[in-house]
């Protein structure tokens, strides 16, 4: 991953700021999605997961079916997200905030993807076809993975040029 | 670019340029932090309004299962009519068909999801021995005397001992190793049945509809209560923990002056229209036709339709009436307690199931409060799936009560009119809504809840476990029986239900509406 970030030239000037602004917006996304979910107590990723299709929904339902693994999967999700989250506010280890948050994102969207023929309970907000919102952040945080931005902009700078 | 590699070249020591491009975001963090309370607090203050208005605040779900210590002597259990309903009450005692834990165990490894063989293993232990099965049919009498056999049970120490066999009711009621009956016949022999086990000092668990006729009603109350046994009838969603929240939501009156309440069944599959299967093994030899015809009021020659698929016909049964209205009925009044209604008008016909049944597979019925100024419309059909709900409609809000329960403000409510003008109350939200399985009373919900609950999906497996309401409904009995109480679906609730079922069938058979004389207590 490092290998492959190195190759593209660091972003500078506007692209720079853009892309940091980016992150910043992301991370404030993770942030709240986790902290909602860690201040509702019936909250649960159960009903998701659930109703998931395409060829993980085996993995995803069977994960609703062991209450110890369900518990296991909310705790990571939620404290994930809020990790992600401050990680990429901060740029404190961002190309790594940048693969896992892209990494779980790729998670929801292979529980629910919006194909053709597949129909969920939840509304989502709007309409989709293939692609989705999931999808599109996931693809943004790849793009801050490879042109990391948090040694330039953030508390890596600190931290790997002391 | 380049001169930004040049610079990362150099690693200066932190100087301020470096310690602000490092820190460079985290005022974002106090930002966020700031709005974040901010919405905290708007949505704790906006939901604060709401549940002190309302006096949402004490409205508690007890968890479905609080499991007292089995103390005391195994009660001996009795099964009349081994048949469909039969077996899943059983089942809901502890006792399954070796069969039925095969195809749930098979269905559990098909696909995970599937947690019946789960939730009834969990079941609580009600100390309770499988001792006589009763059926008119041989097969399911074999199949009866199986699952008394069965080791496979959350009864600890399960007794071995093999079930006794019985053709005929009437000695399965005379053993002395019976202390309680589950009824499970058609409804032709509810009454016959269920007053002499009371003179037998059996402990009764009937199904509904309580009875075929009016005039039976009286009998089997009378009976039950001469005698003392512990009555339970099988409207097992009386512990459905919706049903208890809507009590308590009409309890603090949030709908305003309720007049109107529309239930109702549609069901679009040959089995939602008792078209039941026939078994293979069924035939002159192993069908008991006259012993099952005996106080049928029209006497036919065998007909296997008739013994399998008996609700389609009046000579067993009251169609909708005893099956499905019963069971709205009993909803509406346990959370309403409405009581016998002054009048009852009934109308529908046979529109789609043209197989030789009497009873109607399109059935409507108005019954009439007038001292509570209020309607109850109860509209089914059979040949269509639409779900329509259970709704009670209140001058000021909304409720409707399936698994979960769900309150929408009126729009028009002077009551709420001052919240919902200051945007307190959402009226694209609900004002109250009870999510089963989630244990949780919710005030102002998104609209994703908002989603689950009116979809009934909502799995939870972490707080409270899966329950079966059979289950429940019988270990109330049961416990009743061991504490010496009144269980939930007593005798006179029995007898309300009976009547008003009874006053839907009259109005539909005699094509004008019927009246409940409280003086003379008869349906005239």
């Amino acid at each position: 991953m490092v290998e492959a970030s190195k190759k593209l030239s660091a972003p500078s000037g506007m692209q720079l700021s853009l892309l940091v602004l980016l992150r910043v917006l992301i991370g404030w996304h993770f942030l709240y999605e986790g902290l909602v979910k860690l201040a509702n107590p019936y909250w649960t990723s159960a009903a998701y997961l659930a109703e998931s299709q395409g060829i993980f929904a085996g993995i995803f339902k069977s994960i609703v079916a062991n209450p110890l693994a369900l518990q296991i999967v909310d705790f990571l999700n939620i404290w994930g997200l809020i990790a992600i989250g401050l990680a990429l506010i901060l740029g404190f280890l961002g190309t790594i905030a940048s693969f896992a948050g892209a990494f779980l994102i790729l998670l929801y969207y292979l529980a629910n993807p919006p194909f053709i023929g597949f129909t969920y309970s939840m509304p989502s907000e709007g309409s989709y076809l293939i692609v989705n919102k999931n999808l599109i952040e996931f693809a943004a945080l790849l793009v801050l993975a490879f042109y990391p931005t948090s040694k330039l902009v953030g508390v890596d700078r600190l931290i790997f040029k002391a | 670019m380049s001169k930004k590699n040049k610079s990362t070249e150099k690693k200066p020591a932190i100087g301020r340029r470096e310690l602000l491009k490092g820190l460079a975001t985290v005022p974002v963090l106090g930002v966020f932090a700031y709005q974040y309370l901010q919405k905290q607090n708007f949505k704790k203050r906006k939901k604060q309004q709401i549940v002190s208005e309302l006096g949402l605040d004490d409205i508690k779900v007890d968890p479905p299962c609080v499991i007292p210590s089995r103390s005391g002597d195994r009660l001996r259990l009795g099964i009349i009519g081994y048949g469909g309903r039969g077996r899943h009450l059983v089942r809901g005692a502890g006792f399954a068909h070796p069969d039925w834990i095969k195809a749930k165990s098979k269905q559990a490894a098909e696909n995970s999801l599937n947690r019946e063989l789960q939730t009834f293993m969990e079941q609580e232990d009600l100390n309770v021995e499988l001792t006589a099965v009763c059926d008119l049919f041989e097969t399911r009498l074999n199949q009866g005397v199986e699952t008394s056999e069965n080791e496979v049970s959350p009864i600890k120490n399960k007794s071995s001992r093999k079930a006794k066999a019985y053709r005929y009711y009437q000695d399965l009621l005379e053993s002395k190793d019976v202390d309680m009956v589950i009824i499970a016949t058609p409804d032709h022999w509810h009454a016959p049945i269920a007053i002499n086990a009371a003179q037998a000092g059996k402990h009764i668990y009937l199904e509904k509809c309580i009875t075929r006729t009016e005039e039976e009603v009286y009998q089997v109350t009378d009976a039950v209560k001469e005698s003392g046994v512990v009555f339970q009838l099988g409207h097992q969603n009386h512990q459905s923990e919706s049903h208890l929240i809507a009590q308590q939501v009409v309890k603090k009156n949030i709908l305003g002056k309720i007049t109107l309440v529309e239930t109702t069944t549609n069901r679009n599959s040959p089995g939602g229209a008792w078209v039941w299967n026939i078994p293979k093994e069924a035939n002159r030899q192993t069908v008991d036709w006259q012993q099952f015809q005996l106080p049928a009021p029209h006497k036919v020659p065998f007909s296997l339709e008739r013994f399998f698929r008996w609700r389609c016909w009046f000579d067993y049964g009251t169609g909708l009436a005893g099956d499905l209205l019963s069971h709205e009925f009993a909803a509406i009044n346990q959370i309403l307690q409405l009581g016998i209604p002054k009048t009852a008008a009934a109308s529908g016909g046979i529109y789609h199931y043209k197989d030789g049944r009497d009873v109607p597979d399109v059935f409507h019925v108005v019954l009439e409060y007038p001292e509570r100024n209020l309607s109850l419309v109860y509209s089914a059909t059979l040949a269509n799936g639409n779900w329509r709900g259970r709704v009670i409609m209140g001058q000021d809000a909304t409720m409707e009560v399936g698994e979960d329960v769900l309150v929408s403000a009126e729009m028009e409510s002077e009551r709420y009119r001052n919240k919902i003008e200051n945007g307190i109350i959402d009226l694209s939200l609900p004002l109250f809504s009870y999510k089963a399985g989630a244990q949780g009373v919710d005030a102002v919900t998104s609209a994703t809840e908002k989603y689950f609950s009116s979809k009934g999906l909502f799995y939870t497996y972490r707080q409270g476990k899966c329950v079966d309401a059979t289950h429940l409904h019988i270990k109330d009995w049961i416990d009743s029986i061991r504490a010496r109480k009144t269980p939930m679906c007593h005798i006179d609730f029995g007898f309300e239900e009976g009547i008003a079922c009874h006053m839907a069938t009259q109005a539909y058979l005699k094509g004008r509406k019927v009246e409940w004389d409280p003086v003379k207590k008869r349906i005239v």
